[in-house]
């Protein structure tokens, strides 16, 4: 069994969800994806906060 | 010259105190009052739970900071408010008792023209039976990370856990200890981290971590959810938090009211109206939150604390507090210039303003139980409210009775909230989201309530690193170092 796919068994709750795949979690500690992930937060975050002040 | 009291150096009120100090200048006189020696970046008390910050790093002095603003501090509670003035004056005055300055237990009045009430909440640990200790303060049974000092006391009691658990199973249990509590936030951020910290200790083998919560569905936050643009769908938070506890192993237990604690044990009612226990080796709670509890009299000296704040001890301002059934609730029932409609030199901030009513959907169990996330006011609108009161405050100082007031409803404005899922430069992750509006707005936003352009949430390192830069930056500014009024709320 493909290690994303072992949660699922555990119980019914779980089992109804998404779990990621190995792949989307290797991307979410990837630096260089990362990095282009923070300039891309920092400008849809900088747009939220100048439409709130 | 004229007096502005700032009751509150928290978020809210340190921003509102600040900025009126910059914008009134030496000219007018700006008072702070408050019990806490130290000002405390609240959202960074989560790694101090974990043990990958020190108390140190995420307080600081108050006092220095203040007499380089030009700012006169009192460390003291404020204890009542009389708007009227007394039977020989008409000039509104609060008492205060000292905490520190070398006067503790002293009692002071002082008077004001423009009063800013910033007290944010009191950690009712008591509301629950075994959660406090019957006399305000936290219990014997479980943990908090509220406060720095709670949260360097959690992290004590968690290491010995994983010690534990280095030779036997252990049971752990986060969430909320209330069916009226808000800060699901911080529950969810705590819960992720110690599980992110009991990987790297090599022990999550031997831990069952669970979550307990009011919520009605995972991923409500008190915000009755929200819907995100995520890989081209528009998702519930629901989905979104469902996979991130399934996928880290954390099995939850929603529309829990908790209902009483022992050593050990939590009792608990859900919206079912069934009823359960629940056993742990170690218990973070999130305690509900109510006014700090100030009392307000009139001029003959008459008690009228019912006309200035609502039942719950929060302070009523310019919303609508009509009571009217979760179909009729609309945006505009949300305050939008904090003022008191009795008063009008008085304002409330952050947590300390009454909300309308809830944000989520209104639950009871079938027995009647009120099982529903009370509404959150976070660090961002919390520190916009501060600015726009005081923008207003400093307006009406110097412009008159008449001028313009400064609005910031939380119906208008929206939120960026990074929840920590995990500390680490290179391993660390956080959920990074950006809500807009706060407040659903279902008449401009049919649908979702909510603007999705402006709505979004993802998982990962890059959240990781803005949370932690977000940490040295509101520290900075809160210090009142250069630049700091370019640094947004
Ligand atoms: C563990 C935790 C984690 C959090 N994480 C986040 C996060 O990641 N992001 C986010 O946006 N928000 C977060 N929050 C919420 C955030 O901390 C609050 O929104 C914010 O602190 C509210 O600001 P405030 O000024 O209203 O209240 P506070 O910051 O609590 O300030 C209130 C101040 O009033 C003072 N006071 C109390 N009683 C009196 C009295 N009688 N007289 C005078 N002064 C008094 C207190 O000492 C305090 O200084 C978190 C909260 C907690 C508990």
């Amino acid at each position: 069994m493909k290690q994303e796919e072992v949660n699922f068994a555990k119980s019914d709750a779980f089992n109804l969800t998404m779990i990621p795949s190995a792949f989307a979690r290797k991307l979410r500690t990837c630096v260089i994806f990362q990095l282009f992930r923070f300039l891309v937060i920092n400008i849809k975050m900088l747009v939220v906060v100048s439409k709130s002040h | 010259m004229a007096r502005l009291i700032v009751m509150g150096g928290g978020v809210s009120g340190h921003t509102a105190a600040t900025f009126a100090k910059k914008w009134l200048g030496s000219e007018h006189e700006v008072v702070v009052v408050t019990p806490n020696s130290q000002w405390n970046w609240i959202p960074s008390n989560i790694w101090v739970g974990v043990g990958q910050m020190t108390k140190e790093d995420v307080v600081f002095p108050l006092a220095p900071v203040y007499e380089k603003a030009g700012i006169d501090y009192r460390q003291a509670k404020a204890v009542s408010i009389h708007p009227e003035g007394k039977a020989d004056s008409d000039k509104p005055y609060i008492t205060i008792e000292y905490t520190g300055q070398g006067k503790a237990g002293q009692t002071e009045e002082i008077t004001y023209d423009y009063l800013i009430n910033a007290t944010g909440p009191k950690l009712n640990f008591d509301a629950t039976p075994g959660l406090g200790d019957g006399n305000g303060q936290l219990g014997e049974h479980t943990v908090s990370v509220c406060t720095a000092d709670h949260a360097m006391h959690a992290n004590l009691e968690l290491k010995q856990i994983f010690e534990k658990a280095k030779t036997q199973k252990q049971k752990i249990l986060v969430g909320t200890g209330h069916g009226m509590c808000t800060c699901q936030g911080a529950a969810f951020e705590y819960i992720f981290n110690i599980e992110h910290e009991a990987k790297k200790a090599g022990v999550r083998d031997n831990l069952e971590i669970k979550w307990i919560s009011n919520e009605s569905f995972l991923g409500d936050f008190g915000m009755g959810g929200l819907h995100m643009k995520v890989g081209g769908y528009v998702v519930s938070s629901k989905l979104f938090a469902e996979s991130l506890f399934a996928e880290r192993d954390v099995p939850w237990l929603i529309g829990a009211h908790v209902n009483k604690v022992e050593a050990g044990k939590v009792h608990y009612e859900l919206l079912d109206g069934t009823t359960g226990e629940e056993e742990f080796d170690f218990a973070m709670l999130i305690p509900p939150f109510a006014g700090v509890g100030l009392k307000a009299y009139d001029k003959a000296g008459e008690d009228i604390t019912g006309k200035l704040f609502a039942p719950n001890g929060f302070m009523k301002v310019d919303a609508d507090y009509s009571g009217k059934p979760y179909e009729e609730w609309k945006a505009s029932d949300w305050p939008r210039t904090y003022q008191n409609p009795d008063y009008k030199n008085i304002f409330a901030a952050g947590i300390a303003f009454a909300p309308p009513h809830l944000i989520s959907k209104p639950m009871t169990s079938v027995n009647g139980t009120p099982i529903n996330p009370t509404p959150p006011r976070t660090g961002m609108p919390a520190g916009i409210i501060g600015k726009a009161v005081a923008h207003s405050v400093c307006d009406l100082i110097k412009e008159g009775e008449n001028a313009h007031l400064h609005e910031a409803s939380m119906a208008e404005m929206g939120a960026a909230c990074v929840a920590s899922a995990g500390k680490g430069v290179f391993d660390g992750t956080a959920a990074a989201m950006t809500v807009y509006p706060v407040v659903p707005d279902f008449e401009k936003y049919p649908g979702t309530g909510r603007d999705t352009d402006y709505t979004f949430g993802e998982i990962g390192l890059a959240g990781h690193w803005i949370k932690h830069i977000l940490h040295h930056m509101f520290i900075y500014k809160a210090k009142l170092n250069p630049g700091w009024t370019l640094i947004p709320e």
